[in-house]
């Protein structure tokens, strides 16, 4: 090894991570003692490993959730797309909010009856894009998931089958009452079901108490490329909600409702 | 997927599961972020499992998870950002010369660390974590970046003493930016 004017920079890093034999070792040290500007380059980049170190060590010993085969169901959707769908989640999730909000402050008749739509917009904007806790309790749990949001919502709930249509349950959680929700059912909690094709592509169906009610109509909106049937049956109403076609997401909706109704 | 012992698998799971912990401190000190970093190591771990039949059982495990990972995040830069990915992977053109005067010898705090690991170029971030802290040889660390060994040194001292300075100027060494 020669150093005649200055140590070469791969010098330098060997020197630093530990890759020169002992001879090198002392070829460089001798050459850092008369260039101390060089010898302070040195003790710097050995100090940022160091810090690297105490700044990162930690992780190793954290609690984590990963595992290898755990979550096949999404491996097709790649991180950075989940970010973007996050994103976007959030977009819609802050124009539904601000939906919700102008329903709020100014009430208007008619208003009601469609607030369960905007909610299922707002829930469905919220955790479909959830990658790893879209749901609360697991559809692979259906008997305690059906039984847990019955006891919560006070009535016998079911949650249908979409199997024939290719969406499989992926499970279901509680939100809160909704303010827009009618005065008698606002202590109410929302039931949320979850279901996912084969493509990932994730349908909501939400369930909450309303005033019962003889017009089982469907009823159907729209914000941006997601479509909501909504209708009133015995004690609650439904709101099923997917970014798919209208007419395919009306063959869903009667599936759904078919499957209340055998 | 799905054909299970057929598949000629070289590595086991637990075997990858073992890789873990290192896996998600890379990519805690790559991202900046917890979410991100466990997003980033659960899909090169399924990427990695799905692809085991890929790997030499000869060569270094740790090594090619590493370069499947660093595929899962290089995949979603260009997918994210098309055009400003252009900009972040172009390394060798914005970093500003280094006067080597200032001491960056006093230890940094993890968040000093954090945010100039932040501002340091992604191509020389990588490469300043898997020598520095993840200890890998330059010649591993040239196999998953999949680039070669002399770029891996180029960007190893540019980083360095990028990271230098910006340890520097976070800690207030730089004498403008002090106020305290």
């Amino acid at each position: 090894m020669t150093m005649r004017k200055g140590l070469s920079e791969e010098i330098l890093n060997a020197y630093v991570d530990g890759g020169l034999t002992s001879d090198e070792r002392g070829a460089v040290e001798a050459h850092l003692a008369l260039h101390p500007e060089t010898a302070a380059r040195a003790r710097a980049w050995a100090a940022q490993s160091e810090a690297l170190h105490r700044a990162f060590d930690s992780v190793l010993d954290e609690p984590h959730t990963l595992r290898v085969q755990g979550r096949a169901r999404v491996a097709a959707v790649p991180f950075f797309w989940r970010n973007v769908a996050a994103l976007a989640a959030t977009l819609v999730a802050g124009v539904a909010i601000g939906f919700v909000a102008h329903d709020y402050w100014t009430p208007s008749p008619g208003t009601t009856r469609a607030s369960i739509a905007r909610q299922a917009l707002l829930a469905h904007a919220a955790y479909a894009p959830e990658i790893r806790h879209p749901v609360e309790v697991s559809g692979r749990e259906e008997q305690h998931l059906v039984a847990w949001l019955s006891k919560r919502l006070d009535a016998p709930l079911k949650a249908p089958s979409l199997v024939q249509s290719g969406y499989q349950l992926l499970g279901g959680r509680l939100l809160p009452a909704s303010s827009g929700a009618p005065a008698a059912d606002q202590a109410s909690p929302v039931a949320l079901l979850m279901y996912e094709n084969a493509q990932g592509k994730r349908l909501s169906l939400l369930v909450r108490r309303e005033i019962p009610n003889t017009d089982t109509a469907f009823r159907f909106t729209q914000e941006g490329r997601t479509s909501v049937f909504y209708w009133v049956d015995g004690p609650f109403g439904y709101a099923l909600v997917g970014d798919v076609a209208k007419d395919d997401l009306a063959v869903l909706a009667r599936v759904v409702y078919q499957q209340l109704n055998p | 997927m799905g054909q299970g012992r057929s598949v000629p698998s070289g590595f086991t799971v637990e075997q990858l599961q073992a890789q873990i912990p290192r896996m998600r401190r890379y990519a805690r000190a790559l991202t900046g972020s917890r979410e991100a970093a466990d997003d980033l190591v659960q899909d090169a771990l399924e990427r990695a499992w799905t692809k085991r039949a890929l790997w030499r059982p000869d060569s270094n495990l740790r090594a090619w998870l590493f370069a499947v990972m660093h595929n899962v995040f290089i995949n979603g830069i260009k997918r994210a950002r098309p055009m400003a990915s252009l900009d972040a992977l172009n390394e060798e053109g914005n970093v500003d010369p280094v006067a080597p005067s200032a001491s960056a010898e006093t230890g940094a705090s993890l968040r000093e660390m954090r945010d100039a690991l932040g501002q340091l170029p992604v191509e020389q971030r990588q490469v300043v974590l898997l020598v520095g802290l993840e200890q890998f040889t330059y010649a591993e660390a040239a196999e998953v970046l999949e680039i070669p060994i002399g770029t891996v040194m180029s960007r190893l001292s540019r980083g360095r003493d990028r990271l230098r300075q910006l340890l520097d100027e976070g800690s207030g060494h730089s004498g403008l930016r002090r106020v305290k």
